[in-house]
């Protein structure tokens, strides 16, 4: 992704705590995923939330390709995690 | 929405003002109680969600500014111009009315009390709330681990629970608090406005040697900025632990 890409501003995997744990039982911001564009592995909080997208897109902090999408809507939840290679879910 | 709540999933509570604080002119506490809330740590957020007569719902993220006490919680709102959820907590909301939140969320912005290393906490405007949840905690808790807050505000007028700093770095022994003014200073301070910078974090955090956890929660320039000069400091990239207030909130 071309570092002049202006994305605008951000947050951070923080805020995606509420969605997912819509979905799942325990936290999975605290979880360690891996980038599959660039390799850089780090806290899924540490990711680069644009929310102002149709939902949530989550972009790796070095290299800015997205890592996941998700969308809620009233009666589904969509999660996207094309790119993140693995999750390590500390239990 | 109701459903029935699935144990381990998060669900929606309702919870009711039980009072509230004016902390500066645009920031108010909420001390809402919520019904078998069940606890939470320093630094986890809710998610609350205000919903409209038509159906129209809106829903926002805000830290937890204090420990529990029971089904009480506590938060505080700073309101945002022209933010439709800020406006009605800071505003309307009045004791006894209901609103919707789910929580607690979040598992990395946490502080534990059982930690033993020392803390350095960096708060940019209204990123202190969720530092003075950990503030809060350690003395709560008993914990005897030194903590160094750098509170960066724009104005003497701006900083939230000043009094309640003022007492407890004066009483809670290990917890240092230093004030950064970026437009106004108070009166005799001994320099005159300025942005946080190197000087500032090296001279008033820890030494990099002694593997500090650092939290730093505001606006997403100044958490970019401070996560840059701890990790230029010599700070370990993972013990730096950051949330960002966005300007999407409100």
């Amino acid at each position: 992704m071309p570092e002049q890409l202006d994305l605008g501003p951000h947050l951070d995997g923080n805020a995606l705590a509420g969605p997912l744990r819509e979905i799942f039982a325990v936290d999975v911001t605290a979880a360690t995923s891996r980038c599959a564009a660039c390799g850089q592995a780090g806290a899924l909080a540490g990711l680069h939330v644009y929310a102002s997208a149709p939902g949530m897109v989550a972009r790796c902090p070095s290299c800015e390709e997205v890592v996941l999408r998700m969308v809620r809507t009233p009666d589904a939840a969509w999660l996207d995690l094309r790119g993140a290679v693995a999750l390590r879910i500390p239990m | 929405m109701a459903r029935a709540a699935v144990p381990g999933r998060l669900s929606w509570r309702v919870g009711r003002l039980a009072e509230a604080r004016q902390e500066t002119p645009t920031a108010r506490t909420l001390v809402l109680d919520v019904p078998g809330w069940p606890g939470h740590l320093p630094g986890q957020h809710v998610d609350v969600r205000l919903t409209a007569e038509d159906g129209y719902s809106a829903q926002r993220s805000y830290s937890l500014a204090a420990p529990a006490e029971g089904g009480r919680v506590e938060l505080t709102v700073q309101s945002v111009p022209e933010g439709e959820v800020s406006a009605y907590l800071t505003g309307v909301y009045s004791t006894g009315d209901p609103v919707e939140l789910r929580g607690p969320v979040g598992g990395w912005f946490v502080w534990r009390p059982a930690g033993t290393q020392p803390v350095l906490l960096v708060a940019g405007g209204s990123g202190i709330v969720p530092l003075m949840a950990m503030i809060r905690s350690r003395r709560a808790a008993g914990s005897r681990v030194p903590f160094r807050l750098i509170y960066s505000v724009r104005t003497p007028g701006d900083v939230y629970y000043a009094d309640e700093l003022r007492r407890r770095a004066r009483d809670d022994a290990g917890l240092d608090v230093t004030f950064v003014y970026t437009r106004a200073v108070p009166e005799g301070w001994p320099h005159p406005p300025r942005r946080i910078g190197v000087t500032v974090v090296n001279t008033n955090g820890w030494p990099p040697a002694l593997t500090p956890d650092c939290y730093v929660c505001g606006p997403t320039g100044f958490v970019e900025t401070v996560a840059d000069i701890l990790v230029a400091l010599g700070h370990d990239p993972r013990r730096v632990r950051t949330e960002r207030f966005g300007p999407t909130g409100g």
